[in-house]
């Protein structure tokens, strides 16, 4: 999918600007456009300077940022149910296991019985370290990119982790990193783990705001 | 590498990443677990590492190094488990093959809950796969070492 250019930043920013004159925090205006990048990659933040409102330019990263969350590799250990999904089209996950008391399954059908600490290429089962479900509470898959934001940023639905605490998570968690080493003809998440921190980092930066709830990378 | 099998210690010079189930069945002639599918896709494999269920075809040795590995062997010295019981005396086997994985798994849900519901005995099992379709057979089996097993105090 094409997005706007860039061009279009400064534009947004000035109608942006003409919000209402009575006293209060400005009104989030239209979301801001992100930088065309190639098929599977993620923009730098540099990409973002032309976007002059501070708020806007947050929620524009974020926004860039968001194609990741919604990739299958991450997304289908995020479900919004009670079982994994797998594939590209987020089937259910096969044996049929579920999330259990503790998001790592049931007694006999636990993750770390079949997931290893590292992707086994050979028997194609996919592995790393702390392999589990997300808490229901974290689910992304039918969620929008702000409903995603708003999840990450509350402190009882993220693990308890502040904003600095969520970039060095996106940035260097090992499980995190698994969405970038699939292993075994796996599609890997858009860009690198580094690219996906950097946007992350530069949207706490810049106020760690979220894009509106319609908005769409 | 040393690790303990069936209550053994055992030192075996393998690659660290060579599949448990390799050691077992070709190193120490523990032939009871099978190798079905090799994608822990079907539960033929299952052992216990430390008590916790695994699949030996995927367990690399470097896991299970200096941790216990319970195979169908070492689930009961005289081979008279409560659940080796209840599957003699239901008929549970048919072809036989996926049996041992299914006692494995079974033996650990009772540990964890020695009553198990009709959907805790399906949740837990449903990793392995019987083609015989035995599962009806199997069911009632843990059912019934269910009334065998002590309660944990």
């Amino acid at each position: 999918m094409r997005r706007p250019a860039l061009i279009l930043a400064p534009l947004i920013a000035t109608l942006a600007s003409c919000g209402p004159t009575t006293p209060g925090p400005p009104a989030p205006g239209p979301p801001a456009p992100t930088p065309t990048v190639a098929a599977g990659q993620l923009p730098a933040p540099a990409d973002f300077a032309g976007i002059s409102d501070r708020a806007q330019r947050s929620r524009a990263l974020f926004l860039a940022a968001s194609p990741v969350f919604h990739h299958p590799r991450c997304a289908n250990c995020h479900p919004d149910g009670d079982s994994p999904l797998q594939g590209m089209d987020g089937h259910l996950h096969d044996p049929p296991v579920v999330r259990g008391p503790d998001d790592h399954g049931v007694v006999g059908m636990q993750c770390q019985g079949c997931h290893q600490d590292r992707n086994l290429e050979l028997a194609r089962v996919p592995g790393a370290p702390k392999w589990a479900l997300a808490p229901r509470a974290m689910a992304w898959v039918g969620k929008s990119a702000h409903e995603i934001c708003t999840q990450l940023k509350d402190l009882n639905n993220n693990g308890g982790k502040d904003l600095q605490q969520l970039v060095e998570h996106n940035a260097h968690d090992e499980l995190v990193a698994w969405g970038w080493s699939p292993g075994h003809g796996r599609e890997p998440a858009p860009g690198t783990q580094a690219s996906f921190g950097a946007l992350i980092a530069a949207w706490v930066e810049t106020g760690a705001e979220c894009p509106q709830s319609e908005a769409k990378p | 590498m040393k690790l303990r099998v069936n209550g053994r210690e055992r030192e075996l010079e393998v690659d660290p990443e060579m599949p448990l189930l390799w050691a077992l069945r070709d190193l120490l002639g523990l032939t009871g677990t099978k190798y079905g599918c090799g994608q822990a896709l079907c539960g033929a494999c299952t052992v216990h590492l430390d008590g916790e269920v695994v699949r030996a075809c995927v367990t690399p040795m470097r896991r299970a190094e200096g941790r216990e590995v319970t195979t169908i062997e070492g689930l009961s010295p005289a081979g008279d488990h409560p659940l080796q019981r209840a599957w003699t005396e239901l008929c549970v086997p048919q072809c036989g093959f996926c049996q041992a994985g299914q006692i494995m798994t079974a033996a650990a849900l009772l540990r964890e809950h020695p009553q198990p519901s009709d959907e805790q005995i399906d949740r837990s099992l449903a990793g392995n796969l019987c083609r015989c379709g035995t599962y009806l057979r199997i069911r009632s089996a843990v059912k019934r070492a269910a009334t065998a097993v002590p309660p944990v105090k």
